[in-house]
């Protein structure tokens, strides 16, 4: 599904992603996992053509993301908050995603009834515009709005991150649902190992940019995955 | 970027102290009146524009006071501090530009020095009043359109000789000049004004009562209409929520709505200079243009703060295109209906306003997107204080592009009446809007080619 091909990007000459040669297959929910700088974010908005790699491409289902614009169709993302339109309602948001990517209004309500425990009641008829919601319930309406439609790829960032711990369950049932049930593939980053390890397939460790650890989750336990974030060097090494 | 505010308070600053300086020598020149009467009895219009100003442009100082809650600073302290910050605003000290070198005009022309002094104390304290009544005013919308209504239509009622308020309050204010200590009046209004905004201001400063995120009431917009449209409206739809809901979309709106009155200038021969036939052309571009110019010239930018949803979501840059060409249409289209009343000046006037509508929305409405595309604007939808402030506002290639929509149709115009006579000039232009038309394929490649090029770069300027 994903094919990456020596990818970097560099600010100056500082480089703050470095992929040599990186596939992802279709179907599979895939952690990525990394400190604050890490390059997730930088990945991501790789992925979705928002900023422009310095060298190498990636491609998303067969075309290249900076030459073609048909991944659009079959990708839906949230990074943040510059994926909603804060002067529109919650429904009003939905709604809109829904016309562009032609989903009709009753799969709309369908899908969105999935998320309703996820909600808790706290984002529908609430007759409130998306600026005035807390952070953690925006970030609600970003993710669920990231599924309209079925796309065959959702990429989330930091997912977890903000969300109340309930919610963060619902999410993990949520995500594991669209992925064996609909089949879809998910990529999300978090500095969370335990939830990484709970959902996803397979984890992928960025270090500073650089690829560190590309494992599936049923081979490597939730100590050796820690070992990497650890201070200790005996640890790492012995984890490695 | 500071740059822009530094030379838009020299220029202003300019035209304070040229005010203050010629303004005698002008009215005498007018043969208005006594000069010093004149100015007495307009003051009352200078106060009324000043509050208006005020409102739209300057920034409140509540906003920055979070942090010096959690400091060891008594409460009053931050209130007075902040309340008294305020005064240091060029909304204040600009006024004395004008203030200043007047009054020195005044001495000259043999009024008593001490009591010209008292008398432009008690004015600028009246500005001051205004300082303080903006504060309170800026929480409550209803009060500033009040007052904007009491100002715009004294002035009306004034212009079209219907009733004049000022000579009414003119021995008000040269009561100040006559009676030194009537100046006792203008203090103990502008400390009042102050302690009310200290009282409104301190019953504010909790975290959740003033200084609170408030949390808007929803207006409905009417789903259902919109949905016949497919996707142009759902994104029409959009923009509308754009304008009626965000207060520096609803100003660019506002500030297109008053191009209605610019023909004034120009159908009733108020200004020499502009009695050229041509003249009309470019009043008619301008009447009917408003919306195009303040709403269509920051295309993409209204849509700063979710670009990136833009960019990734199922949308061809097309279809975005033309919602907006559609929405500018609309606009101009209704424009011209709300200014339908210029058939008062007479048929050849309004052929022209309707000459003017039909330029705008054949060639106008995609030059206007061509030259937004070249702006980098992030713009926060929520407040109205960046007039001033945006950055790459200006660019010389937005710029250039007021070429073709205003320099041409009036140049060729200019051109054909010379030589055709006025019927042919008009047809001329119902001509090039036809040609102008046929090349909106063409200007919307051109634009896409360039949000293309520079969607990283604008990717970037969005989201820092």
């Amino acid at each position: 599904m994903i094919h990456v091909s020596n990818l970097s990007k560099s600010y100056a000459k500082n480089t703050v992603l470095s992929i040599d040669q990186l596939d992802l297959q279709a179907g599979e929910i895939i952690g990525l996992v990394g400190n604050n700088g890490a390059g997730k974010t930088t990945f991501f908005s790789l992925l979705l053509d928002l900023i422009k790699p310095t060298t190498g491409c990636i491609e998303n289902q067969g075309v290249q993301v900076d030459q073609s614009e048909a991944w659009k169709k079959e990708t839906a993302a949230f990074i943040d908050e510059n994926f909603l339109i804060g002067y529109l309602t919650a429904e009003e948001y939905f709604n809109f995603i829904a016309g562009l990517r032609g989903v009709s209004s009753s799969e709309l309500e369908a899908l969105l009834s999935l998320f309703h425990p996820f909600f808790n009641e706290e984002i529908l008829g609430n007759k409130k515009y998306i600026r005035d919601y807390s952070k953690g319930n925006q970030k609600k309406i970003g993710i669920a709005a990231a599924f309209i439609g079925t796309p065959q790829l959702v990429i989330l960032d930091e997912p977890f991150a903000n969300l109340d711990p309930r919610a963060q369950m619902q999410l993990q049932k949520l995500l594991k649902h669209f992925n064996s049930e609909k089949g879809l593939s998910i990529m999300v980053s978090s500095h969370d190992l335990l939830h990484v390890s709970e959902v996803c397939q397979r984890i992928l460790i960025l270090n500073k940019g650089v690829l560190v650890k590309d494992a599936r989750t049923s081979d490597i336990t939730l100590d050796a995955l820690r070992a990497f974030f650890s201070d200790d060097p005996a640890e790492e090494s012995e984890a490695s | 970027m500071r740059i822009l505010i530094v030379f838009a308070i020299l220029y202003f600053a300019l035209i304070f102290l040229s005010l203050g300086v010629g303004a005698y020598f002008i009215i005498e020149k007018l043969e208005l009146g006594e000069p010093f009467t004149v100015i007495n009895r307009y003051i009352l219009y200078y106060l009324g524009f000043d509050l208006i100003f005020r409102y739209m442009l300057q920034p409140m100082p509540v906003t920055d006071v979070q942090p010096l809650l959690y400091q060891p600073i008594p409460k009053n302290g931050v209130v007075h501090f902040s309340l008294l910050k305020t005064l240091y605003s060029f909304f204040n000290w600009s006024h004395l530009l004008l203030l200043i070198p007047l009054s020195i005009v005044l001495m000259t022309k043999g009024e008593q020095s001490l009591n010209t002094l008292i008398w432009a104390g008690g004015v600028y304290l009246l500005l001051l009043t205004n300082n303080y009544l903006n504060i309170i005013i800026n929480q409550k919308t209803a009060i500033f359109i009040v007052a904007a209504i009491l100002v715009g239509g004294t002035a009306g009622l004034q212009y079209f000789e219907l009733f004049d308020l000022t000579p009414f309050t003119q021995p008000l204010f040269s009561a100040m000049y006559a009676q030194p200590l009537s100046i006792a009046v203008p203090l103990l209004i502008a400390l009042g004004s102050y302690l009310y905004a200290f009282s409104h201001f301190k019953a504010q400063m909790h975290l959740d009562t003033g200084l609170a995120k408030k949390t808007e009431k929803t207006i409905a917009i009417d789903q259902k209409y919109f949905e016949r449209f497919g996707k142009l409206g759902l994104l029409l739809k959009n923009d509308v929520a754009l304008i009626i809901r965000n207060k520096r979309a609803r100003m660019a709106v506002f500030a297109g709505f008053f191009f209605i009155f610019y023909g004034l200038l120009f159908f009733t021969g108020a200004i020499e200079a502009y009695d050229g036939v041509y003249w009309r052309v470019f009043a008619g571009i301008f009447v009917t243009g408003g919306f195009l110019f303040s709403f269509g010239q920051y295309v993409p930018s209204w849509d700063s703060s979710y670009y990136s949803l833009l960019m990734t979501q199922n949308l061809t840059y097309v279809e975005y295109l033309k919602s907006k060409y559609t929405l500018i249409q609309v606009f101009t289209a209704f424009t011209t209906l709300l200014s339908s009343w210029y058939i008062v000046f007479g048929w050849d006037i309004f052929t022209y306003v309707l000459i003017g509508a039909l330029y705008n929305m054949s060639v106008n409405a995609a030059i206007v997107l061509w030259g937004g595309a070249y702006v980098r604007t992030k713009i926060d939808l929520t407040s109205s204080k960046k007039a001033f402030g945006d950055k790459n506002a200006f660019n010389y290639k937005s710029l250039l592009l007021t070429l073709p929509k205003i320099a041409l149709p009036v140049g060729l115009f200019a051109l054909v009446d010379y030589f055709l006579g006025a019927t042919a000039a008009k047809l001329s232009i119902v001509a090039i809007s036809l040609i102008g038309l046929s090349l909106k394929p063409w200007i919307f490649r051109r634009v896409i080619a360039i949000y293309k090029k520079e969607k990283y770069q604008t990717l970037k300027a969005y989201r820092s």
